[in-house]
């Protein structure tokens, strides 16, 4: 039965979390990172999660896919949903399962999260045999993703402390996009890369975010980078989110005094004492 | 005087040999010039030699060739105590503020020690020191330990441990690379301030271009140990001529 409207039905959401409450707990104390959080990332969007240390967003990041620390971390309350699935009380063996796909995660610095003692290639092939299950050549795949990433095909043979930080960012990319992911979590995934190769990097995540139709969730604290990459964009600061909406709105009015502050503060400007913008007062993350 | 020229590279360079590896040329005949007062912000990449540089320029590192002028001192083949005297003019903040601090030393320690060449009035001058840098009230910090202060805070005796041998120039070595955005501004705003009272100039070491235009008066752009151009920065960060700049400039996000 056909239902004409169905075509033009609201893209699914990929990932949801609702009212998400998440505490670290030690014998002595407990510390909420995360404090009533309602996210949502759509097929085929890009969207930002915004904050500077301490606000909680990497917090949500690993919790979307499972990789708190167990014992010492809670999720109190709400709930996190991955195309359409709760998996707020996943065991680790559920995750596992669900890792890569839908949802795959690349993160900061690339050095610890790639074997050391593995070549590249080997890597790669293991994410592949992981969850392409039935791919006739494996081979084949690994060459196929290291040409996405924009590798040379000998970059196979080469270990990890052999390639810049860029290119073994692009090996991260590419054990991903192994898992065929329809969303992409990217925790802060330039920041410690030089300018001119954070460029090549973001290109190739827009590259390939519309050639593989992925949705991204880019995780950073830096307001240019969301600018330019994300379509929408949840601003964090100390547990909370506290203004999200469509990017260009936030930054040309943002409605909330941290947000603003962030904004001014970003862009280097200067007042009119010749002095550089700071975020004074509540919002002052500065613990001075 | 103003503008007289306060530190002096001159055709510097220097090369690392690595066993089982070919020459590093890190710095490939630098001249550079820091005037009494100004702010200077040395540009790059990694790998584009500008730590090194920034070492040489405290004398931390000799020089393979050329020359460092400092005050009207050449720096190279001064004795050890007149090389001491000299560079207390010159003095480094660095990136990571918590490796720069003796940890079995407190921050009254820390500053004492700093004070060595002329041992009056130290402890007024210690609070005086923390005041300077935005650590009110002073004596709450005296007695702490670099592990019991934020990073920023150590960052702030960091400064104010250079400010105590009243240098005519500091050499910051990326002193805002860990700190938060909303951080910056009150660390750049201080190097200003103390720009205001002291007189000092600032020789800054970055690869952050929104900073180095905002913040200096000229900038020096490097790239694989050479200084591929240098104006005023305002107008080399927005009508680069080195294509390698317009690259630079390109690729850094900005916000609209």
């Amino acid at each position: 039965m056909s239902r004409p409207d169905a075509a033009i039905a609201a893209p699914r959401p990929l990932l949801q979390t609702a009212g998400l409450e998440i505490a670290y707990v030690s014998r002595d104390s407990t510390i909420v990172a995360v404090r009533d959080a309602s996210i949502v990332v759509h097929e085929g969007e890009s969207v930002a999660l915004v904050g500077e240390s301490g606000s909680g967003k990497s917090t949500i990041a690993r919790a979307m896919l499972g990789l708190l620390p167990e014992g010492t971390s809670r999720i109190a309350q709400g709930r996190i949903l991955i195309d359409g699935q709760d998996v707020t009380a996943y065991s680790p063996r559920q995750w596992e399962g669900m890792r890569g796909h839908p949802v795959a995660m690349v993160f900061q610095d690339p050095l610890s999260y790639l074997n050391p003692v593995l070549r590249i290639g080997k890597q790669i092939a293991e994410s592949v045999r992981r969850h392409d299950r039935g791919a006739p050549r494996e081979a084949a795949r690994v060459a196929e993703l290291l040409e996405l990433v924009h590798l040379p095909a000998s970059a196979a043979r080469a270990y990890p402390h052999e390639l810049s930080g860029g290119m073994r960012q692009r090996v991260l990319l590419a054990i991903a996009l192994g898992c065929r992911p329809k969303l992409l979590i990217a925790d802060e995934p330039t920041t410690a890369l030089d300018v001119t190769t954070q460029a090549e990097i973001l290109a190739l995540l827009k590259d390939l975010r519309q050639r593989l139709g992925m949705a991204m969730l880019l995780i950073s604290h830096d307001l240019g980078v969301v600018w330019e990459e994300c379509e929408r964009a949840y601003v964090m600061f100390r547990s909370r989110i506290v203004e999200s909406g469509i990017t260009r709105q936030i930054f040309s009015a943002p409605q909330h005094l941290y947000t603003a502050g962030l904004i001014k503060a970003a862009k280097a400007a200067r007042n009119s004492d010749n002095r550089f913008e700071t975020i004074q007062g509540e919002f002052s993350t500065a613990v001075d | 005087m103003a503008d007289a020229p306060l530190l002096v590279l001159d055709q510097v360079g220097k090369t690392f040999h690595r066993r089982g590896s070919t020459p590093l040329a890190a710095v490939k005949s630098v001249s550079l010039t820091v005037h009494v007062g100004e702010i200077v912000a040395l540009v790059g990449e990694s790998g584009s030699g500008k730590s090194t540089l920034g070492r040489i320029a405290l004398g931390l590192l000799p020089p393979d060739s050329g020359r460092v002028t400092f005050d009207g001192h050449d720096l190279t083949g001064l004795s050890r105590s007149a090389f001491r005297r000299v560079r207390t003019g010159m003095q480094p903040i660095f990136q990571d503020s918590t490796a720069a601090l003796n940890p079995r030393r407190t921050v009254r320690q820390l500053l004492t020690q700093a004070l060595w060449q002329n041992p009056v009035d130290v402890e007024a001058r210690c609070v005086g020191l923390l005041e300077d840098v935005g650590m009110r009230p002073a004596t709450r910090f005296l007695d702490s330990y670099p592990h019991e202060l934020s990073g920023g805070q150590r960052q702030r005796v960091s400064i104010a441990r250079s400010l105590a041998m009243e240098p005519k120039l500091i050499i910051a070595d990326e002193p805002l690379s860990g700190a938060d955005v909303s951080i910056r501004g009150q660390v750049l705003n201080l190097l200003l301030d103390i720009q205001d009272q002291r007189e000092v100039a600032y020789l800054m070491i970055t690869h952050d271009i929104s900073i180095a235009r905002a913040f200096a008066h000229r900038v020096a752009v490097m790239m694989q140990g050479e200084v591929v151009e240098v104006g005023p920065a305002d107008q080399v960060l927005r009508t680069p001529h080195h294509a390698y700049t317009q690259r630079l400039v390109a690729a850094a996000p900005v916000l609209a």
